[in-house]
């Protein structure tokens, strides 16, 4: 839709900071050899320091919070509150084995597995279909495709609603199996037309020839060839499926069946007198299997990122 | 046309075969039965849902009850409502100063990190991290954060002799705005930054070699070579920026539930408001579609911005 000069990112560079073009010790600035080094720390460390620290205190503080014991956490007075010096689990005792935290857990996991695996499956064939072949309106159902990235959830929750309600859905893990793949297909097919078209176009010719089908030529040769992409997809749907709120707000509604984010929100907020620390931890504990996931995959999530842009 | 002349003597021999094999082999009808699963998704949960609300926006339909047909007395009856005015202005504050500060701070720290120093891989890496904690999680931190009686906003301040009593940062209308504004653009700059830097990197260091001979000026570099070659990622960006800000929900939610009174209520969390808490489906509706006209000129702005780009350069470059 949004038809871009096309100008090749190279995504793994975006992290790893190695410019293909520039030589290892040169600056991509040009010029940093004539800034002097007290110039650089007020112009670049300082800021750079400044923006890093307000960016993860937050985390800093959620993770401080849900260590604390609750008599430290509410007297500012006698204590000093960036640090403690009892952590105490308390909070995280509480959260797995006095709660529903690892119900919710495990469905979040469940509906965000199910929705991503769904969504890839139907963007491949999609994606393939519209790169490679090339059926008569292809062009148009790939932009109506990226027209559907830009309809926001806030906009369809309303009638998704009555729908959901219609099918008997209601209240079930799977009203949010379904309905997510409308978020993520959009997303990972436009991801994964990227991905196919730097498939050399020859490799198919030949299998075709060899009197391969379509369906051999994509399982076979297209999707091995893709698997970064398909990382990459994947990666990002998932987080995309746990971050999600409104949906799993408006179609769920017993305690048990509810995501993360959800039932922290709802179940947490209008708890006892000290709920902060359970609050914060289970803010954190939700947070972190993205945050590993993350650890491990960083390249593909900022090319999945990026992606959306590069197309 | 000269083939189709020859082709009905043949037609016969090859029709037997054909059915089958059309089906399997006609690229038209592949593409068909590969787009089906996407397409059956997109129609049944998004193209049919976006309907279906349009429609119940005209309808005076509850929680538990169906609805009639009442025309545009939903939009009427918004029409003379403050709260709904109230919204729709807080959310054009909210993503106007939101996205505007987002591109400032998201540019500024995506040249800041295009720079050269130790630890460049694992500094982008972090951060990106506020980018990938769910919303609402970090939502809940910065409640905590703004905290009224609690705040380390607040602490801090005291003790720096800067305030002499607590702030409400949530409780009093200003300062909720702010601090939900501020939460978003914590949220946005990484997406932002990241996204510009991967623009960044597909500049060519020759044009400031060349520019640096020239003698071009540290902002004259930036004026002339980076932010030409960057707005085409800039208006994307920007595009995704100001629709997901715009139809943001859920970072209001958890903060501030659009209080305090109604000052910080979007048009997503009232449409939520009316129709799921209050159940009135069709007037939550309403506001819902109300959004759309706002979307569709978003999208609009920044596309023809790219057509005229792109014709701008064309003009001077080929």
């Amino acid at each position: 839709m949004i038809d871009l000069p096309t100008r090749s990112i190279d995504l793994k560079n975006v992290l790893s900071g190695s410019s293909p073009t520039v030589a290892k010790d040169d600056h991509s600035e040009g010029m940093s050899y004539l800034q002097s080094v007290p110039r650089r720390l007020v112009t670049l460390y300082l800021p750079l320091t400044i923006i890093v620290v307000i960016l993860l205190f937050p985390f800093y503080w959620m993770a401080l919070t849900s260590v604390k014991p609750d008599n430290q956490l509410l007297d500012l007075d006698r204590y000093n509150p960036f640090w403690t010096w009892n952590p105490t689990f308390k909070h995280f005792h509480k959260l797995l084995f006095e709660s529903y935290y690892p119900h919710w857990l495990w469905n979040t996991m469940y509906v965000a597995v199910c929705a991503t695996v769904l969504s890839i499956i139907a963007s491949v064939l999609a994606a393939y279909a519209i790169v490679r072949l090339r059926y008569k309106g292809a062009n148009l159902v790939g932009g109506l495709i990226f027209l559907a990235y830009l309809v926001p959830p806030s906009i369809l929750f309303i009638p998704l609603a009555t729908v959901v309600f219609q099918y008997g859905l209601f209240d079930s893990p799977l009203a949010l199996i379904l309905t997510y793949p409308t978020i993520l297909i959009p997303f990972s097919t436009w991801l994964l037309m990227g991905y196919f078209k730097t498939i050399p176009f020859e490799l198919e010719e030949c299998a075709l020839i060899d009197g391969a089908s379509r369906w051999q030529i994509l399982i076979k040769i297209v999707l091995p060839l893709a698997i970064p992409g398909l990382i990459s997809a994947f990666i990002f749907c998932f987080t995309l499926c746990w971050n999600e709120f409104i949906y799993a707000l408006t179609f769920l509604q017993s305690t048990s069946n509810k995501t993360v984010p959800v039932a922290i929100v709802n179940e947490f907020v209008d708890g006892d007198v000290y709920r902060w620390g359970s609050l914060m931890a289970g803010a954190l504990a939700g947070s972190l299997p993205l945050v590993i996931l993350y650890a491990f995959f960083v390249e593909h999530y900022v090319s999945a990122m990026t992606g959306a842009v590069k197309e | 046309m000269a083939d189709l002349a020859v082709a009905p003597s043949a037609k016969p021999q090859f029709r037997a075969a054909s059915a089958w094999d059309q089906l399997k082999h006609n690229r038209n009808w592949l593409g068909f039965w590969f787009m089906l699963p996407a397409l059956a998704f997109l129609i049944f949960f998004l193209a049919y849902p976006l309907g279906l609300g349009i429609w119940l926006s005209f309808t005076d339909t509850r929680i538990g009850r169906a609805g009639h047909f009442i025309a545009t007395e939903n939009y009427e009856w918004l029409w003379d409502d403050s709260v709904f005015w109230l919204s729709v202005f807080n959310t054009l504050l909210y993503t106007f100063a939101a996205s505007a500060i987002k591109f400032a701070v998201g540019l500024y720290l995506a040249l800041l990190l295009n720079e050269n120093m130790p630890f460049k891989a694992m500094l982008r890496a972090m951060v990106l991290i506020p980018f990938i904690v769910p919303t609402v999680l970090s939502a809940l931190a910065f409640w905590w954060i703004f905290d009224s009686q609690f705040s380390i906003i607040s602490w801090s301040l005291r003790h720096l002799g800067l305030i002499s009593q607590n702030i409400n940062f949530l409780g009093d209308t200003t300062w909720a705005r702010i601090c939900v504004i501020f939460a978003n653009i914590w949220r946005g700059v990484p997406f932002v930054a990241i996204t510009l830097l991967a623009g960044l990197q597909t500049v060519s260091p020759s044009l400031y070699e060349a520019a640096i001979l020239d003698g071009a000026s540290g902002w004259q570099r930036f004026r002339y070579i980076t932010y030409p070659l960057l707005t085409p990622i800039i208006a994307v960006v920007m595009t995704f920026s100001v629709l997901f800000t715009f139809t943001d929900f859920q970072l209001i939610w958890a903060m501030t539930r659009g209080g305090p009174v109604n000052a910080t209520h979007l048009m997503a969390t009232l449409s939520y408001q009316r129709a799921i808490i209050a159940g009135q489906l069709g007037e939550g509706a309403a506001i819902s579609s109300a959004m759309i006209p706002f979307l569709l000129a978003a999208i609009m702005v920044s596309w023809f911005g790219l057509q005229r780009r792109k014709w701008q350069q064309g003009e001077s470059n080929d």
